[in-house]
């Protein structure tokens, strides 16, 4: 049995609502989920150093019980968001410890990690943990929200460096971000005297993404709007497509092939095949 | 004259150089500032054109290429990408 973590039924799920913004941002923020205490312990581990996992390992070979990986993991917050999005038992693909050294003088350059990956029904998600206040000049994650659908490959985005509206994480200790694998990111300069910790875990689902969170909110009006959202650096045309890509994802992750927004999908898969009386 | 080039690079909301800005980078060849990713939230600029009245000279624009068939739905990189540039004296070589 490969399972760890779903024993805890009451763990809270994502809402429909929280999900569709996940859908439509490509990232879930949760601040200040891991515990004082826990940071503390979370800055020597990460500056020691966490070994590699195969990849593919299940939570409890990677991380064994009482670890403080594990531990991080089974955080009521944590356990219910991870849950929620990739499901019972998911696979660590891979982890690693981001350090930014003070006054490196460079940036990330925008990516999205792995290579360009076209899985239309399926996603990774990547945890990320930080385990300090981090502010501005501390060069948190840059990440783009609403790219993750964008089918690019890994740091073919270089050039850009700014979009409008795009993220610079500032947060504080023990904020937990979940990104799905193909939104773009990238580590800002660290222009600040700390060295800035993060840690990263990418997971791999094992099951089928359907309808995994708490759907008792599913016909809630703010899911469309969620859905609905458009940022401010997408293009006007293009902006058109990333509604008609998140349709497609929605009924995926929901199974309801009727779902749409505003016609996108509906009027141009329309072919009727009736012949006229 | 010792000259070196100063590139920005405009990203529009339509291929109509009056268009919005939706994302910007910068490349400066005197060596005077290191522009890098994620370092600036405001745009320099809220248009093409507001970059040529600043007197940066557009050099390149990106064409309009027909999706390919089969893709006509595909989302990836942004389409209407607009180099301008400047050149600067950086004096006594």
């Amino acid at each position: 049995m490969t399972h760890t973590l779903e024993h805890t039924s009451n763990i809270p799920l994502l809402s429909s609502v929280r999900m569709a913004h996940f859908v439509a941002h490509g990232s879930l923020r949760l601040d200040a989920v891991v515990p004082p205490e826990m940071n503390a312990e979370g800055m020597e581990v990460l500056r020691a150093g966490v070994p590699e996992v195969p990849y593919g390992s299940c939570v409890p070979a990677a991380y064994p019980a009482g670890s403080f990986v594990r531990r991080l993991l089974e955080l009521p917050a944590v356990a219910g968001a991870l849950r929620s999005l990739v499901g019972p038992g998911p696979a660590v693909d891979h982890h690693y410890v981001h350090l930014r050294e003070p006054h490196e003088g460079r940036a990330q350059p925008l990516h999205a990690d792995a290579i360009i990956d076209v899985r239309t029904d399926a996603f990774d998600v990547q945890l990320m943990y930080y385990p300090q206040d981090v502010t501005l000049d501390m060069g948190g994650t840059l990440s783009v929200p609403g790219s993750h659908l964008r089918r690019t490959n890994e740091s073919d985005t270089g050039r850009y460096q700014n979009l409008r509206g795009q993220s610079r994480l500032v947060c504080p200790a023990g904020t937990v971000v979940f990104l799905h694998h193909g939104l773009w990111h990238g580590g800002r300069r660290n222009d600040s005297d700390a060295v800035r910790y993060m840690f990263k875990i990418r997971f791999n689902p094992t099951v089928r993404q359907r309808r995994l969170w708490d759907t008792s909110d599913l016909g809630d009006p703010r899911v469309a709007e969620e859905l609905s959202t458009t940022f401010p650096w997408y293009e006007h045309a293009t902006g058109r497509l990333e509604i008609y890509h998140r349709v497609l994802l929605w009924r995926a992750l929901t199974g309801d092939d009727s779902f749409d927004l505003d016609h996108w999908v509906t009027r141009v898969s329309n072919q009727p095949r009736e012949e006229t009386v | 004259m010792n000259v070196r080039q100063q590139i920005l690079v405009l990203y529009l909301a339509t291929s109509a150089l009056d268009s919005e800005v939706v994302g910007w980078s910068a490349y400066d060849g005197t060596g005077r500032t290191s522009p890098t990713t994620g370092d600036s939230d405001e745009p320099p600029y809220a248009s093409g054109v507001d970059a040529l009245r600043d007197g940066w000279r557009l050099f390149q624009a990106a064409q309009l290429i027909p999706p390919c068939p089969g893709g006509e739905y595909d989302v990836s990189f942004l389409k209407h990408e607009f180099f301008f540039e400047k050149l600067v004296d950086v004096g006594a070589p």
